[in-house]
């Protein structure tokens, strides 16, 4: 990677960029693998690159950058994907 | 071979910007701007611009386009004028914190309402605080000389910042002059290609604009102004390696005109700056030993230079705006430069505003005024008071 000495704001790609944003969680996806059809819809259309695709197009959320916009659980056909409070009482 | 060339402000600064050899012009034609946009499209028929142009949708789009065309790394250009510019003015903060050399010609247009095409500087002036460096022009062939010092200036990489060269509406823009053009090649050896701070590209990917905490954030406004100083001192050394390529001077942060043995010196700029030296003949012809410096850029502000002179002289500066509820901006300013250090008066008129025509008589009214003690220590609108 070219580092570039200049006084003007400029990031690099690394992973969290941003910090631990999934600190400003306020609801969880909570992911229901049994229904999953693994249409890959959430893996596209999240907006932080947070759901993990595994080889056999299973999914996981990585908890420490998901930032719990809800996107996933609204483009899921399946409704396999919903959200739920942070710190709700299991 | 030098050619001479007679056309237009707009035209000229056209030809300049072109030679320039800009890989993007982004731009949204409004009066008087229009024909130096129309003039670059002209080019790009003709095939002597061979970059790309962007029509946009408005000025705040073009600026955007230049940001993003700069930041790639490549030459950019373009023009606007007063309400464009007021349109740009977030975009404009923008290109500057970002550390970006657009090079832009504004035509110093009056502010509506009442609606005005005329020349009045209250358009640039009120976009100082941006970080843009200023020039103002007073002659045809020192806009296609700005022009092409601004580029070398901004993309300098002690300096790294947008350039805006200011001349007035109609009086330069649309007004014929001669002006000599160099050839393409010793233009080339002037401005070799851009090579860019930082930039966006595919193979190396990164991004700008991205949030800082509060003590980095000072930093880069810290070194912005770091930047306007090595400009200060740059402004000379450009204009000086010009003058020893193509022979022509007009002047470095200041020009200076008949102000030997002066007691006062006439601080004006743009237009007013141009007619300025048939007055201070007239003056001198008649035993007032009265000088000029034209000002050419006042982002880097030139307080050292005006200081020095306010060890000689007192000063009387003509603005062609106002900042209302205060004063002219710029005898605001020199009378900042000149705080605690000069026993200097400075007197100062308000002219032309509106397009409102400034004639060497006027002008020199104004000196005979100000050298009778007849003005007071603020300063006066000319025609409105007893001037």
């Amino acid at each position: 990677m070219k580092k570039y000495k200049v006084s003007t704001t400029i990031s690099y790609p690394v992973k969290g960029a941003m910090g631990r944003t999934g600190n400003w969680r306020v609801f969880k996806p909570i992911l229901d693998k049994e229904k999953c059809v693994k249409c890959l819809r959430c893996w596209i259309y999240c907006p932080e690159a947070t759901i993990i695709r595994n080889k056999d197009d299973t999914i996981d959320i990585d908890f420490e950058y998901c930032k719990g916009c809800g996107i996933c659980a609204n483009v899921c056909k399946v409704k396999s994907i919903i959200m739920e409070r942070e710190g709700k009482k299991e | 071979m030098t050619s001479v060339m007679i056309d237009t402000g707009n035209y000229i600064a056209a030809k300049a910007a072109v030679m320039a050899c800009p890989d993007v012009v982004a731009a949204y034609p409004i009066t008087p701007q229009t024909t130096l946009v129309e003039g670059i499209a002209k080019y790009l028929g003709t095939g002597e611009f061979k970059g790309e142009y962007i029509c946009v949708e408005s000025e705040h789009s073009a600026m955007a386009a230049c940001i993003g065309s700069s930041a790639t790394g490549v030459r950019t250009f373009t023009g606007t004028s007063s309400h464009g510019l007021l349109l740009m003015h977030e975009m404009l903060h923008w290109a500057a914190l970002a550390r970006l050399p657009v090079i832009m010609c504004n035509i110093n247009r009056v502010v509506g309402p009442g609606w005005n095409i005329w020349a009045d500087e209250n358009d640039s002036i009120s976009q100082r605080d941006t970080g843009w460096i200023q020039f103002y022009c007073s002659s045809n062939q020192e806009i296609f000389d700005t022009v092409l010092q601004a580029f070398k200036l901004g993309e300098h990489e002690d300096v790294s910042l947008p350039v805006m060269i200011s001349y007035n509406a109609f009086i330069l823009s649309h007004t014929s002059m001669p002006v000599f053009v160099p050839n393409q090649k010793d233009i080339d050896d002037f401005l070799p290609k851009r090579v860019a701070k930082w930039k966006l590209e595919v193979e190396n990917p990164i991004t700008f604009g991205n949030i800082i905490l509060p003590h980095e954030y000072e930093k880069v406004r810290k070194e912005m102004q770091d930047a306007q100083n090595n400009a200060k001192k740059l402004i000379p050394i450009i204009a000086n390696d010009w003058k020893k390529r193509f022979g022509r001077f007009h002047g470095d942060l200041l020009e200076y005109y008949k102000c030997d043995k002066a007691d006062y010196i006439l601080l004006s700029m743009g237009a007013i700056g141009a007619e300025s030296k048939v007055a201070i003949d007239n003056l001198q012809k008649n035993g007032h030993k009265v000088g000029l410096a034209r000002i050419r850029v006042i982002r880097p502000f030139p307080t050292e230079e005006i200081l020095k002179l306010s060890k000689k002289a007192d000063l009387i500066v003509i603005d062609r705006n106002i900042s209302v509820g205060n004063e002219g901006a710029i005898f605001n300013e020199i009378k900042g430069a000149l705080y605690g250090k000069s026993d200097s008066t400075v007197y100062g008129f308000i002219a032309g505003l509106g397009g409102k025509d400034v004639t060497f008589g006027d002008i020199e009214k104004m000196c005979r005024k100000a050298i009778e003690g007849k003005v007071k220590d603020h300063q006066v609108w000319y025609g409105f008071e007893e001037v």
